[in-house]
């Protein structure tokens, strides 16, 4: 669950990149998180993985007060997200799989938990027979879907995709939507932060819009009008 | 899901594996660490050889206090009193003259000494001292007593030694120092440019809910190990060096003055002195190192 009340994010070098947002998405919710460039969606998606803290307001994740986390509190918090980015950003030295033992190893997972779970996700995203490729040997829509198995490997409560199709053909981004909202159907949240308006459009979803770090509209089924 | 805390086997592959990964760096610091361990191991066994000696002139080292010859029995007991109370005497024992007389005539053959008067010799107080460092102080205290009508001290060999003890601590405290930083900021150097190599799979382990430990970690130990082996080198060459010099020194005249203590009996000292400063010249350097590219 995310939950912003009044929240201000104001850089050191004085951009206002955010104005008083009040957003709430609930558990299992999917959304589209959509607006132009320098809009301030990356701000917000800075804000809810505790990269950046907002200088005014409130911000809830999962559980976490994000205003009053403690430092050590805040690998556990991000333990609850997944995170998938438009440059997916694998590791290319290691295979598919090693790129999914790598996340799986870090909450400190056993071997037992990682030969029972990696071959379930990489079944899920349709990758089943790459286990053993490196993501240089990859197409792009392959990559991304191993960045998507990589956070849904730790079983998040939410994923937060950061133009998840930017690098991706219309085809290609067609089925990682289709991918991820069939993640979402499992009982994922989901917020795609996108600026791709024909497929927020064919979705159907919950589209929240913002321009110039404010809230321009917020609409369940609705569609992309900027 | 059950949770491992600990993937030490995973960190110290990690560890080894970054240190392959930018050899030429890592030789570097190496390099580095064995030279500061060679300096500071040179200066340190010089001061520890200046030390024994201090403590065989030590447990040696006495001054003579001869007693005015108008002294009576009971005053010459009254003045042995009053030496044994100074502070610095560790023992106090009178020879009389009839004694040191005997004991010079023990090692001479020649027959003029035979039929020498007792009156050439005086009573004395042979005093025994505890710390070097205050001979002059307690040769002056005692010969300002009544009834020392003179003294005998040598005290040049005895200053020498305290000199090249002090001297040798002070230069291998300052170098110990500057290596020390100078090592420091190398290996600090080795592991930043691993972990910038390594800057976005920081970042994507950070975004996993990687703790700063975990990432750490492997960095630490590529620290640690860097030091140990530094050090296990550092120790053979040191080994080398300090056999060529004892062989020099116990064949050349200096032997009838100067016993160096030798390696044999100092070797696990020096190779856990060596080891335990690699090891944390390694940590803090790695340690300081990594701090940056924790902050994601």
């Amino acid at each position: 669950m995310i939950r912003l009340v009044d929240v201000c994010k104001e850089y050191n070098n004085g951009t206002k990149a955010i104005k008083g947002l009040n957003l709430k998405i609930e558990d299992g919710e999917f959304a589209f998180l959509v607006g132009p460039s320098g809009s301030g969606k990356s701000t917000i998606i800075k804000l809810l993985t505790a990269e950046e803290f907002a200088t005014q307001g409130r911000v809830m994740v999962n559980g976490y007060n994000l205003n009053t986390i403690k430092h050590w509190q805040i690998p556990k918090m991000r333990r609850t997200l997944g995170v998938i980015f438009q440059d997916f950003r694998l590791i290319d030295k290691k295979t598919v799989w090693g790129n999914l033992e790598f996340a799986m190893r870090i909450i400190g997972a056993t071997n037992r938990e990682m030969n029972k779970r990696i071959p379930y996700v990489l079944d899920l995203v349709g990758l089943s027979d790459k286990a053993n490729v490196r993501p240089t040997e990859m197409s792009g829509g392959e990559q991304q879907r191993v960045a998507i198995a990589r956070a849904l490997v730790n079983n998040p409560q939410m994923i937060i995709a950061d133009e998840p199709t930017g690098n991706l053909d219309p085809q290609r981004s067609l089925e990682i939507m289709t991918l991820l909202e069939r993640i979402n159907s499992m009982g994922t949240t989901m917020l795609v932060v996108t600026h791709e308006r024909e497929l927020v459009n064919r979705f159907s979803k919950r589209v929240v819009t913002i321009q110039n770090g404010e809230l321009i509209s917020d609409e369940q089924g609705g569609y992309y009008k900027l | 899901m059950k949770r491992r805390r600990l993937n030490l086997g995973y960190f110290i592959s990690e560890g080894f594996h970054s240190i392959f990964s930018h050899g030429l760096m890592s030789f570097a610091a190496v390099c580095m660490i064995v030279a500061c361990l060679i300096i500071m191991g040179s200066f340190a066994l010089l001061a520890a050889n200046a030390d024994k000696m201090m403590s065989q002139l030590e447990s040696e080292n006495v001054f003579y206090a001869y007693i005015d010859e108008s002294y009576t029995d009971e005053q010459i007991a009254a003045l042995e009193k009053q030496v044994k109370s100074i502070d610095n005497v560790a023992s106090v024992d009178f020879v009389s003259r009839e004694e040191a007389k005997q004991e010079y005539l023990d090692g001479q053959t020649n027959e003029l000494y035979v039929n020498m008067p007792d009156e050439v010799f005086r009573d004395r107080l042979v005093i025994h001292v505890y710390d070097l460092e205050k001979f002059a102080q307690t040769v002056d205290q005692v010969s300002a007593l009544e009834g020392v009508a003179d003294h005998r001290a040598e005290q040049d060999l005895t200053d020498a030694f305290i000199t090249v003890r002090n001297v040798a601590t002070a230069v291998a405290g300052i170098l110990i120092a500057i290596l020390a930083a100078i090592s420091l900021f190398i290996i600090a150097n080795t592991v930043r440019l691993a972990a910038f190599a390594r800057r976005e799979e920081i970042a994507i382990m950070k975004m996993c809910g990687a703790s700063d430990g975990f990432i750490r970690w492997p960095f630490v130990i590529e620290g640690i190990l860097l030091g140990l082996v530094g050090a296990v080198v550092a120790f053979f060459i040191q080994w080398g060096i300090y056999a060529g010099v004892y062989e020099a020194v116990m064949s050349s005249s200096a032997s009838t003055i100067i016993i160096p203590v030798t390696f044999g009996s100092i070797w696990y000292w020096v190779l856990g002195i060596f080891a335990l400063a690699g090891i944390l010249i390694g940590m803090c350097g790695s340690g300081f190192a990594i701090r940056r590219f924790l902050r994601v």
